[in-house]
């Protein structure tokens, strides 16, 4: 299969070996494989000089304008910047810093869109110029070399470049590579259709593309430094060629075929080298920058300004003035577009980038950012829908023009059937999406859309598989750590166990040391101090209940009774809080001068004891009288038991009393008077109830 | 009748010969576990979200490797059948809905300002992914949440809901290209004449 892809198709490739002649380079140079020749249309926009539009009002700066991971910004919103001033800073290895294009101030961090294929919205920094144009403090280096490589790297890193072809890929990491580096190759192109960006860099600013490049050589410690460029550029081919005279610099030139300018089919043209699937330009010791990148380091080192603008080319039918422009980065598509006199009813589709590997937007809000290098507003005969897709007729046309020798039918056919495996086996990887195969598609299958969705649902798959991996790991960590915290718990659970059995142990011999009569065990020990407390409380109440009851003495009370002899009790340690509570009231009162009251209290008090006392009465008869008739027989018992119920209930009655009046007393304040008064009166009540039930009773 | 007895001696030998290496081999490369299990709990996604019944990715792929059924992973979905009837040489079938949907992909999120630090749902998560200590507020990091649901329940004020992964620029990829309804396979000249 890569003799047939690389067997040149007349149809769409152009024969190298003969334009090796009009190549008229010293230098030997390799054919592509594969490639086709799309219509440049590079003429519109190079008749005239690059200009530089006008300071648009407002700057809108994703902070994602490279591969990698987005800038963190140092600003806040309200601040003004200067010119060049750093506005976000680098938040990785693999990101870019970003710079104020001008002075001005934030006005918002916010979400906006951004020139993305996926139309979404991302976070940028809106800046609205003053039109001061202040440039902030610049270090600029008069001599690169007496810096180390590592410091140019480093001045390069502050400048936030990233490579300006389109990638976007952060320069300082290709600039610090780690390998031994002998050549640099300089990308000039430029092989897609429609941008002229690099093509007018080089006419222009010829200069600065050679000192840029020594730079780069010296950071590289390259010997060799190649700049690649096809041979549709004459002008800028005779620019570079001046600039680079006398200089250990090879300007390359070779035959115009799409995609030359992928860096790895650069690197087949001017070196016939081929890098393996997987590996970078740096393990066969090239780097291969843009023009652009170039231009952009030797104003960093040698100017000090950092990246705050770029060529970028305005193109297509719907312009009225398609050119170049020197764009401040963030200036949106609208204003640019303006500046080159578009005929907005004509425009039907938007494209950033080029025809080939471009993405269209349905916006025009959208800022230009560092890998912008063409706008092309075009019309409806200029870029037509797509046809419909028709079946794959197994022409092979796409695997001949595939400059990657891969197989696009094959891929195309696993893509479809989401087959992974056989994707992978067919390196789906190695593809570029430049689109040669969907150009050259007499079907008109948009294979290169295949393709990125299926790398898209691969990476998305590796990524889950990662992260289940990463969640498998968690988990069994999580029980791992479960299991060992119970097995601690458990061993301190046995500890303590045993520590209290010692002590038990231990206090078992002090004891049985001290006390040597006593050689029973602990429990009998027990029983037997139990029994002597009962005895000693026989002896006590015997005592007690002598004088009283000299009947009931020798047996004890019934359960009626004993109850009875609770409520007492409880009633005289009422009285008793009781007392201590007008204490404390009588106390507060005379600081207060209000003593009525308190001698109503004291009067209800003396009534309560009065009561207490006739409790007390009650119950001694009681138990006189129980004993009296408890002693010859039971039946007696029923009619005592009914009087009991009844007494009950009435000092139960009293003692609901007692505490109500206990506890209005304890919170006596002046403003609760008048409600004490009215407890106090049920109280009285209650207490002439209990009078009337003694009386019948008695 | 000498050659009869020097074959089957011969025979004899090699079999005994043979047998020794092979219960040598038995012996020597026994495989510890059951490996088809730990190729199963590979694919399933480790969610531990328990929606197919057992406690865990890793009993679910026991059970397949005993002969369960291969669809009552959602998490998983369809992606994950097909690769396991892949890998099980058995024919995919779709999800079985007992178990639930197939849905976006979603992480747990505490509304911080609710949660009462009581550490419920720190325990229920099977990953580890839920940072909080007791009255502390909690939060998830939802760079480790498998989205397994089994932290909302517990919650006792109903602080956590689960939040679809939202596609950003970074995570967004092109889809397939959609194939043209009725005119696919067609060849272009037998749409001549139509009104396109």
């Amino acid at each position: 299969m890569n003799a047939i892809a690389k067997s040149p198709h007349q149809d769409i490739q152009s024969p190298v070996a003969g334009s090796q002649v009009i190549a008229s380079s010293e230098r030997k140079i390799w054919p592509l494989t594969g490639g086709v020749h799309p219509e440049e249309n590079k003429h519109q926009s190079t008749s005239c000089p690059v200009s530089v539009p006008p300071l648009p009002e407002t700057l809108v700066l994703p902070l994602s304008q490279h591969a990698g991971l987005p800038a963190d910004p140092l600003i806040r919103v309200g601040d003004k910047v200067l010119k060049g001033q750093m506005i976000a800073k680098a938040s990785g290895f693999v990101s870019a810093a970003l710079h104020a294009p001008t002075s001005g101030t934030i006005t918002a961090i916010e979400n906006r869109p951004i020139p993305h294929a996926s139309g979404f919205y991302d976070l940028c920094i809106i800046l609205a110029a003053d039109g001061q144009e202040q440039w902030c403090q610049l270090a600029p280096v008069t001599d690169y070399r007496q810096l180390s490589p590592a410091e140019l790297v480093e001045k390069v890193r502050d400048a936030g470049i990233s490579g300006m072809g389109g990638a976007g890929f952060p320069t300082a990491i290709k600039l610090a590579p780690g390998t031994a580096i002998n050549t640099l190759i300089l990308n000039g192109t430029e092989c897609e259709p429609y941008i002229t960006a690099d093509d007018m860099l080089m006419r222009e600013k010829a200069d600065a593309v050679i000192e840029g490049a020594e730079i780069l050589q010296y950071m590289l410690g390259a010997q060799e430094c190649l700049i690649g460029i096809e041979d549709n550029k004459p002008e800028a081919i005779a620019a570079m060629r001046r600039a680079a005279a006398g200089k250990n610099i090879d300007i390359v030139v070779f035959p115009a075929i799409y995609p030359s300018g992928g860096e790895k089919q650069l690197i087949q043209i001017l070196t016939a080298q081929e890098v393996p699937s997987g590996k970078l330009p740096a393990d066969l010791g090239m780097v291969v920058q843009n023009v652009g990148t170039a231009v952009a380091v030797k104003e960093a080192i040698v100017d000090g300004k950092p990246l705050i603008s770029r060529i970028t080319t305005l193109t297509g039918d719907a312009l009225t003035a398609p050119q170049n422009v020197e764009a401040l980065i963030g200036t949106l598509a609208q204003d640019l577009l303006q500046y080159a006199a578009l005929k907005a009813s004509e425009l039907s589709t938007l494209v950033f980038g080029g025809p080939m590997m471009g993405f269209s937007v349905d916006r025009m809000d959208i800022p230009v950012i560092k890998t912008s290098n063409c706008l092309i507003a075009a019309t409806e005969d200029e870029f037509p829908a797509a046809p419909d897709a028709q079946a794959c007729i197994r022409c092979g046309h796409c695997a001949e023009a595939c400059p990657s020798s891969l197989l696009p039918q094959q891929l195309y056919w696993h893509a479809r059937a989401e087959n992974h495996e056989q994707l992978m086996h067919h390196n789906l990887f190695d593809c570029i999406e430049c689109g040669a195969c969907s150009f050259v598609c007499p079907s008109s299958i948009p294979l290169v859309q295949y393709y990125r969705a299926s790398k898209g649902a691969i990476r998305t798959q590796e990524a889950k598989h990662a992260k289940s991996e990463r969640s498998k790991q968690r988990y069994e960590d999580r029980l791992a750590r479960l299991a060992q915290e119970k097995a601690e718990k458990e061993a301190k659970r046995k500890a303590n166990a045993e520590r209290a059995a010692k002590l038990k142990a231990a206090k078992t011999a002090e004891k049985t040391g001290s006390d040597a009569k006593a050689e029973e065990d602990p429990i009998q020990a027990a029983i037997a101090r139990a029994k002597a407390r009962k005895a000693a409380a026989a002896g006590a109440s015997e005592s007690t209940s002598a004088g009283q009851a000299p009947s009931a003495s020798d047996r004890p009370l019934s359960a009626k009774q004993k109850e009875l002899k609770v409520q007492l009790s409880m009633a005289k340690a009422q009285a008793k809080k009781t007392e201590r509570a007008l204490a404390a009231a009588e106390a507060s009162a005379e600081l207060k001068g209000d003593r009525g009251d308190i001698e109503q209290l004291k009067s209800n008090l003396a009534m309560l004891h009065e009561q207490v006392s006739k409790l007390q009465q009650a119950f001694d008869e009681k138990a006189q009288d129980s004993a009296s008739k408890n002693n010859p027989e039971k039946p007696a018992k029923a009619p005592l038991s009914d009087e009991a119920k009844k007494l009950k209930i009435e000092s139960a009655m009293a003692n609901a009393a007692v505490k109500k009046l206990q506890r209005a007393i304890a919170s006596a304040g002046e403003d609760e008077l008048d409600t004490l008064k009215q407890q106090l009166v049920t109280a009285e009540q209650k207490a002439a109830e209990m009078k009337q039930a003694l009386e019948g009773l008695s | 009748m000498d050659i009869v007895l020097y074959a089957i001696g011969a025979l004899l030998a090699l079999a005994l010969i043979f047998g020794a290496i092979l219960g040598f081999a038995a012996i020597r490369f026994k495989v510890e576990g059951n490996p088809i299990v730990d190729q199963i709990n590979e694919i399933l996604p480790q969610t531990q979200c328990g929606q197919c019944g057992y406690p865990g990715c890793r009993p679910y792929a026991e059970a397949i490797a005993n002969g369960d059924a291969i669809n009552k992973c959602p998490p998983g979905g369809q992606a994950t059948i097909n690769t396991l009837a892949d890998l099980l040489d058995m024919e995919p079938e779709p999800l079985d809905a007992e178990h639930g949907q197939e849905s976006v992909t979603k992480v747990a999120f505490i509304r911080e300002a609710e949660c009462i630090g009581c550490t419920k749902c720190i325990q229920a998560c099977p990953v580890d992914a839920i940072l909080g200590a007791a009255k502390q507020m909690h939060t998830v990091i939802s760079d480790e949440c498998t989205g397994c649901d089994l932290c909302v329940e517990p919650c006792p004020v109903d602080c956590i809901e689960m939040r679809p992964v939202d596609i950003t620029v970074r995570t967004w990829s092109w889809a397939l290209p959609q194939p043209n309804h009725g005119k696919a396979g067609l060849i272009a000249t037998d749409l001549r004449g139509q009104t396109v």
